[in-house]
């Protein structure tokens, strides 16, 4: 079996400094596959590098075989790589429905032409929308908030939404920045089994960076540790676990240089 | 044709040295608050006026001098106060607000102007000018004033910004507005002063352009505003150095535009050079894209 | 009182009955003497600038960008229609339908690279573009002279009520059915936020021309009529001072709302009128009244919220709930 996601020697710079260095990682389609690493190891850069808001230094970024590095954010996303955000990036003055519906419209075809003059496929796709999109959020809780401005919501249901609206894209990979930041331990295992679910549910691989060990791995299948930009461990939460390279980067100590 | 090249350069260099002059307020402001200051042209018509009011009404006859530093006084005052009553009340508002407001503000200050002023008024002549001539250069003593004016208090303001305390929290607060406040550093207080020396430095270019060219009029500060905000966009808004570049620059391709073709293609030609730097280099010759953190 | 109100918002023929009527009450000013020429022109110009300012909020208020470049494309249609109207075509019916066409796909045409320009810039920087875009259009016409250089042109004066209304009623409905569509909902995430907007799969680009190309397709169409009214038109006509007078409509009625355009226009038109005895006075006056508005709301009249009558029915069910 192919790899779903392959980035390959990656590499990024911002002037001097070296965010991701020579990176590797393999992603198995149909895997939950965690990023850890201390803070500032590159992790959001590298989701940033694989959605393309960045454009790599060096490095290949695969996605399904083909290559995806270089390309703009929004054609990365339609191709089916959808994402959370470390610091919640919804639209917040826009309704919970409204900011699951600007991703589900890139299921919609109807043109420019069509909407001005409202006629044919328009009121049909619209409709539809609509009632997929409400659809959608009924699992997460939040149907009955559609119509709440999405910065009204609580943080955990903002958490919530943010990850639905990545799946209103209907993803085949859905990369998720530290979905369990500032849940506490009950939350955090109600968010493992819910995580567990959309990925049955919606059959999308999981990408996700987490500092909630216990959710990690849990979670995981297989994990692969980040220090200052390189890959210093890969393997399932046991090998990790295990691994003195990783302990080491955690618990400080001297480097082998 | 290298002598007319020549002169031309001198004539250039009068005219870059009051773009740069007004082009620093816009780029000062812009600093510090992210905002492009609409009204700033119209502070530079009023420093025009100021000076012909202090030249004529008064009785006594005032030197140069000091005309320039009340006319810098009065022009500053009124910029600090612009920022007091009409920006800071929206200063977490929508940024749009901000903008439109200034629009607003300049708006007024024109028409109120226009409606005290309606014909183009002519400015006396404060300064007996002598006419200059080496190797076959013409120079005005009035030009060698002008220039040396604004290169005087252009790096008066280096000075300013690089030297002293409110320099150095100016600085501070163009790199981060958010953190500077935790320091301690009277943040509110810094903006007026910033206000201030920027509409100062509007108001003296006023003047001096005054000086040049005598026929002042409530409609220049458009005309003329406009054309130091492209200054200080070419230089690359927010930056002082950039600022007093670009409108060395605009100042340069004006006149030379003006001096080998039609006068009419004088914007044409200085717009085109906007839009060519700015298809380029997005953020001016010496600025930067703004950073934002995903 | 407030339910009345609701229960008069709530009514779906309110809006095609009153549009019914207006185009019956301005078709048969036309051929009765109801109206003196001058309250003709009057609303001839309400109508101009509802169409100017509905179409500019679409940059401006829906996709949060700074044009101040909007009297550029109105002085594109203007010329473009005029050429038609003058040059062109010979004097019958179809003169102003096709003049006023022409004017707005050449402002179109002319749209489509600024549109480009702004995949790479945004905010102040796209603001700066506008304006030397509608510097170099104002120097450039100035320096032709087939089109009549700084003198300008005299058009024939050939826009009607009728016309005007006609014109007013397709801008607010083809900007409307956008505004709540796909395309209305990626431009408004572009203004919210064009990095989330990217994540979720919007179109950017597509979202960007198309809000550029129909923004200028009607400032256009609005240069045209004003062309065709005003007896004669100069680059003077369409400087930085025009683009103002169509900002201040824009943020006096309200970003992101096709109401408040209207409100704005009609309000800036009629006060612009009433207050005619004052001279330059006026442009004093409302200016300073802008900024108080935005002092103390500072999205403007009816910034962010809409009319209900405009809203479509489906998406409407947010106010049917307590």
């Amino acid at each position: 079996m192919s790899a779903l996601l392959e980035i390959d020697h990656l590499t990024k710079r911002f002037g001097g400094l070296c965010a991701i260095s020579n990176c590797d990682v393999k992603v198995e389609a149909g895997h939950t596959h965690g990023i850890i690493g201390p803070n500032g190891a590159g992790k959001t850069t590298l989701f940033n590098l694989i959605t393309g808001i960045y454009k790599p230094t060096e490095g290949h970024i695969r996605f399904r075989g083909e290559s995806i590095s270089g390309l703009r954010p929004g054609r990365i996303a339609l191709k089916g790589v959808g994402r959370t955000f470390q610091n919640i990036r919804l639209l917040k003055s826009q309704t919970v429905l409204e900011n699951v519906r600007i991703a589900f419209d890139s299921q919609l075809h109807y043109s420019p032409l069509e909407a001005m003059l409202r006629v044919n496929r328009f009121g049909r796709d619209e409709t539809k929308s609509v009632a997929a999109c409400l659809e959608l959020l009924d699992p997460f809780g939040l149907a009955d908030h559609a119509h709440d401005l999405a910065g009204d919501l609580p943080y955990g249901s903002q958490r919530k939404l943010e990850i639905a609206r990545a799946l209103a894209l209907k993803p085949d990979l859905l990369l998720l920045d530290e979905p369990a930041a500032g849940m506490n331990t009950g939350e955090t295992s109600d968010l493992t089994t819910f995580l567990r679910w959309v990925k049955e549910h919606y059959r999308v691989t999981l990408v996700l960076i987490e500092h909630h060990m216990h959710l990690v791995m849990n979670l995981c299948d297989r994990i692969t540790v980040l220090d200052f930009g390189k890959t210093i461990a890969d393997g399932t939460p046991d090998e990790i676990r295990a691994n003195p390279r990783v302990i080491e980067a955690y618990l400080g100590g001297e480097g082998d240089e | 044709m290298f002598f007319y090249l020549a002169q031309q350069t001198i004539n250039a260099l009068q005219l870059g040295s009051i773009y740069a002059l007004i082009a620093l307020g816009y780029s000062m402001v812009y600093g510090v608050l992210v905002m492009i200051n609409f009204a700033h042209g119209d502070l530079f018509m009023l420093g025009a006026f100021a000076c012909l009011l202090l030249a004529v009404l008064l009785p006594v006859h005032l030197p140069f001098v000091v005309i320039l530093l009340l006319v810098m006084l009065v022009i500053g005052l009124l910029g600090a106060l612009i920022e007091r009553v009409a920006y800071r009340p929206l200063r977490d508002a929508p940024r749009v607000s901000a903008i439109i407001t200034a629009l607003g503000c300049g708006l007024v200050i024109e028409n109120t102007t226009l409606s005290l002023s309606p014909y183009p008024q002519f400015l006396p002549t404060l300064f007996v000018s002598k006419t200059l001539t080496f190797a076959g250069l013409t120079i005005t003593t009035l030009q060698i004033l002008i220039i040396g004016v604004a290169l005087g208090l252009m790096v008066g303001l280096d000075l300013l910004i690089r030297k002293t305390g409110f320099g150095m929290a100016m600085r501070a607060i163009s790199f981060d507005a958010k953190t500077v406040p935790l320091m301690g550093i009277p943040v509110n207080r810094m903006i007026s002063l910033t206000f201030f020396v920027g509409a100062g430095l509007g108001g003296a270019a006023g003047m001096l352009y005054g000086l040049a060219y005598p026929q002042i009029s409530a409609t220049m500060g458009v005309l003329i505003g406009w054309k130091a905000f492209i200054a200080a966009v070419i230089g690359g808004i927010g930056s002082i150095r950039g600022a007093v570049l670009g409108g060395f620059i605009l100042g340069g391709v004006e006149v030379m535009a003006v001096a080998y073709l039609p006068s009419t293609y004088r914007d044409l030609i200085s717009y085109s050079l906007l839009l060519a730097i700015l298809i380029f280099k997005p953020y001016g010759l010496l600025g930067h894209p703004p950073n934002q953190k995903v | 009182m407030s339910r009345f109100l609701d229960s008069v918002a709530r009514c779906r023929w309110a809006l095609p009955a009153l549009v019914s009527a207006g185009f019956a009450f301005v078709v048969a000013c036309e051929f009765f003497p109801i109206l003196n020429d001058y309250s003709k022109v009057v609303l001839i110009t309400v109508g101009i600038n509802i169409i100017l300012c509905a179409s500019l909020n679409l940059v401006n208020g829906y996709m949060g960008e700074f044009s101040v470049g909007h009297a550029g494309f109105m002085a594109l249609g203007a010329y473009a229609s005029a050429l038609m109207t003058i040059k062109w075509l010979p004097a019958s019916f179809f003169e102003l339908p096709m003049g006023v066409l022409f004017g707005g796909v050449v402002a179109a045409l002319i749209g489509f690279p600024l549109a480009l320009l702004s995949f790479k810039t945004r905010g102040d920087y796209l603001a700066i573009i506008t304006l030397a875009f509608l510097m170099i259009v104002k120097s450039a016409i100035e320096n032709i002279s087939y089109l009549g250089g700084p003198r300008g042109m005299t058009p024939p004066v050939l826009t009607t009520l009728p016309w005007t209304f006609f014109w007013v009623v397709v801008t607010l409905w083809v900007i409307r059915n956008l505004v709540y569509s796909k395309f209305g909902r990626a431009i408004t995430a572009i203004r919210e936020d064009e990095i989330a907007a990217n994540a979720m799969g919007v179109r950017v680009r597509e979202a960007k021309i198309l809000a550029f190309v129909t923004s200028s397709f009607f400032g256009g169409v609005a240069g045209a009529l004003y062309a065709q009214v005003n007896f004669f038109i100069d680059p003077k006509s369409f400087d930085i001072v025009k683009s103002t007078e169509i900002l201040v409509m824009v943020y006096l009625g309200g970003i992101a709302s096709l109401g408040g355009s209207i409100i704005g226009a009609v309000i800036f038109t009629i006060l612009l009128q009433v207050l005619q005895p004052l001279g330059t006075w006026r442009m004093v006056i409302l200016p300073l009244i802008l900024v108080l508005l935005m002092l103390f709301r500072p999205r403007g009249i009816m910034g962010m919220r809409e009319l209900p009558w405009f809203v479509p029915a489906r998406e409407l069910f947010k106010r049917l709930r307590p």
